[in-house]
């Protein structure tokens, strides 16, 4: 469990670093409490049917807060010193993933907690709504350890980008099903849509394990490949 | 008994630059191993290749018997590395740090606490052992990093020039520290610091431009010196011409304050003044010195190990 001591001091480290926390954590509230605010009075931008979408967004952003810590980190002496210890490829990746665990645990329960004030109710059962919300956070967590292992502090901002693009356009925000055709097609062989279908489905239509299936299982066989492709990344940087 | 260390054909190339050249050693256990070298000689990248960052070009190295190509991971369980550079994390405090490296080494609570306490004591951080290092000084990070290495109290220790930035007596009271080590761990050293050399190593390997030049202790390195002396002389203001001429004659010769000094076997005073006295120069003093691992270097490599 040699992981836990370099998750340990990630930790501390990203608890220590009230920018990134404030990023990760303030910025997907903000935005929910100012779209709420604008568009009080359009169904499309109530807390109901928001939060779902903005708790996405928060994990994009802990993607990015991530990648950003390890590129910046790989740069370090510190990082070559942690290197000549008897840590594995998986080590690392599990070092760096967990302490961001908790951060997407505060996220998700503020932003549905704002929800909620704003009048939310959860139709599903929140033990689904979590599994879903955990296996999304893993996914864009493993997604920012391979960033952060292969791109440098001031690529991993493009990289970001690209993968944003790629969650908008394969319908974490933009309502594919509604445009139909190649986006459809296309945005379904990505994770984004069905992770937003299964969170949403859960929560304001209240689906059942039987009726999401289908949309998990290509969440979890992303994540799945996605954290096997994590470790391969930290292994080759592990010698130059 | 076999050695700590192996290294046999070990080199290392970054595109054209071949920075280790087919270097052959071997460490026998608890000796503290010093590599000497300027600038550039390729001490550090062998030192990464022995802690398994680097992956060598060609040949290979054992650590207590673990090939580093083939098991980096049981090499890894062997080590501890201060690096060149200093490496510690900002946002915790020194006492962190310690047991970070303790636990990344699997070391328990108890004794983690007692070899903190011990070593903050040494690289004198007790008093600010719970504050951010973020907000230490250049030298007292330097200190910290060198104790993060000493923590785990390894088999097989690599300090990549450990004193550079130290004060004096911070110095002294890490030589002091690892000379206590040696024995029961096995070093490898590399330093500037002729003197660090001469006072701590058992044997030093002379590195330059990524091969060994020279292997021995201090004294059989001295020793091999010609007649083991070198010749100081004094002079008011030493012009470029008199020393371009003085260079004709001996070609290992360095300037110093207020004169140069001579390397060679037979060196005449006459000579000298033949050089010299065209420019108006005149000797003050000459006279003969005891030789150093300086002067060692010198002849070897024809450069200073200083600049
Ligand atoms: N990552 C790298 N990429 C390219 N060249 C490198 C790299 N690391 C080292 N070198 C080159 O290898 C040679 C040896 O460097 P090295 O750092 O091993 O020297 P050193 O003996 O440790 O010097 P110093 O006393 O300055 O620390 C140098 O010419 C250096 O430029
Ligand atoms: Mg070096």
């Amino acid at each position: 469990m040699r992981y836990a001591e370099l998750a340990k001091r990630n930790f501390k480290e990203v608890w220590r670093d009230p920018l990134s926390l404030a990023l990760t954590i303030g910025l997907p509230v903000l935005m929910l409490v100012v779209l709420q605010a604008l568009g009080g009075a359009d169904e499309f931008f109530e807390a109901t049917s928001l939060a779902p979408g903005i708790a996405l967004f928060g994990f994009v952003m802990l993607m990015f807060s991530a990648a950003m810590t390890i590129s910046r980190d790989r740069e370090s002496a510190l990082f070559s010193r942690l290197l000549t210890t008897p840590l594995r490829s998986s080590d690392f990746v599990a070092g760096y993933s967990v302490p961001y665990l908790p951060v997407a645990g505060i996220q998700a329960a503020v932003i549905f907690g704002i929800g909620v004030l704003f009048g939310l109710e959860v139709a599903g059962s929140i033990l689904l709504v979590m599994l879903v919300l955990l296996l999304v956070a893993i996914l864009f967590i493993a997604l920012g350890m391979i960033i952060g292992a292969l791109f440098t502090f001031k690529q991993v901002p493009f990289a970001y980008m690209v993968i944003l693009l790629l969650a908008i356009f394969g319908g974490a925000w933009v309502d594919i099903e509604a445009i139909g055709g190649v986006f459809k097609t296309v945005g379904d062989l990505f994770p984004f849509a069905h992770a937003l279908a299964a969170a949403r489905d859960v929560m304001l239509d209240g689906a059942g394990l039987g009726d999401i299936a289908g949309d998990l299982y290509w969440v979890l066989g992303y994540t799945v490949v996605i954290v096997g492709l994590a470790v391969l990344a930290f292994r080759h940087r592990m010698l130059e | 008994m076999s050695p700590a260390i192996q290294i046999a054909g070990l080199s290392r190339s970054f595109g054209d630059v071949v920075a280790v050249d087919g270097i052959d050693l071997s460490v026998e256990p608890g000796e503290l191993f010093s590599l000497l070298g300027p600038n550039g000689a390729g001490k550090t990248t062998t030192i990464k290749m022995l802690c398994c960052l680097l992956r060598p070009t060609s040949g290979t190295a054992t650590i207590m018997g673990h090939d580093i190509r083939e098991d980096p991971l049981a090499v890894k369980r062997m080590i501890a590395v201060s690096p060149q550079e200093t490496a510690i994390a900002e946002f915790l405090n020194a006492r962190e740090n310690l047991s970070l490296m303790a636990g990344l080494h699997g070391i328990d609570k108890v004794r983690t606490r007692e070899r903190s306490d011990e070593l903050l004591e040494i690289v004198g951080l007790t008093d600010r052992a719970d504050e951010r290092v973020k907000k230490y000084s250049g030298g007292m990070k330097r200190r910290l990093s060198i104790a993060m290495a000493l923590v785990s109290e390894p088999q097989v220790l690599f300090l990549d020039e450990p004193t550079i930035g130290l004060d004096p007596q911070s110095r002294r009271g890490m030589w002091e520290h690892i000379a206590g080590l040696k024995g029961d761990t096995t070093i490898v050293l590399t330093t500037h610091y002729l003197e660090e050399a001469d006072a701590l190593a058992d044997r030093i390997a002379v590195i330059d431009e990524g091969t060994v030049i020279a292997l021995g202790t201090p004294g059989e390195l001295k020793a091999g010196l010609s007649e083991a002396a070198v010749t100081v002389v004094e002079v008011e203001h030493m012009t470029d011409e008199a020393l371009a001429c003085l260079r004709e004659i001996y070609p290992v010769l360095r300037t110093i304050e207020g004169g140069v000094e001579i390397e060679a076997d037979d060196v005449s005073v006459y000579a000298i003044g033949d050089c010299l006295r065209p420019f108006g120069i005149e000797i003050q003093s000459a006279y003969k010195r005891k030789a150093t691992l300086d002067d060692v270097f010198l002849e070897l490599t024809g450069k200073e190990l200083r600049e």
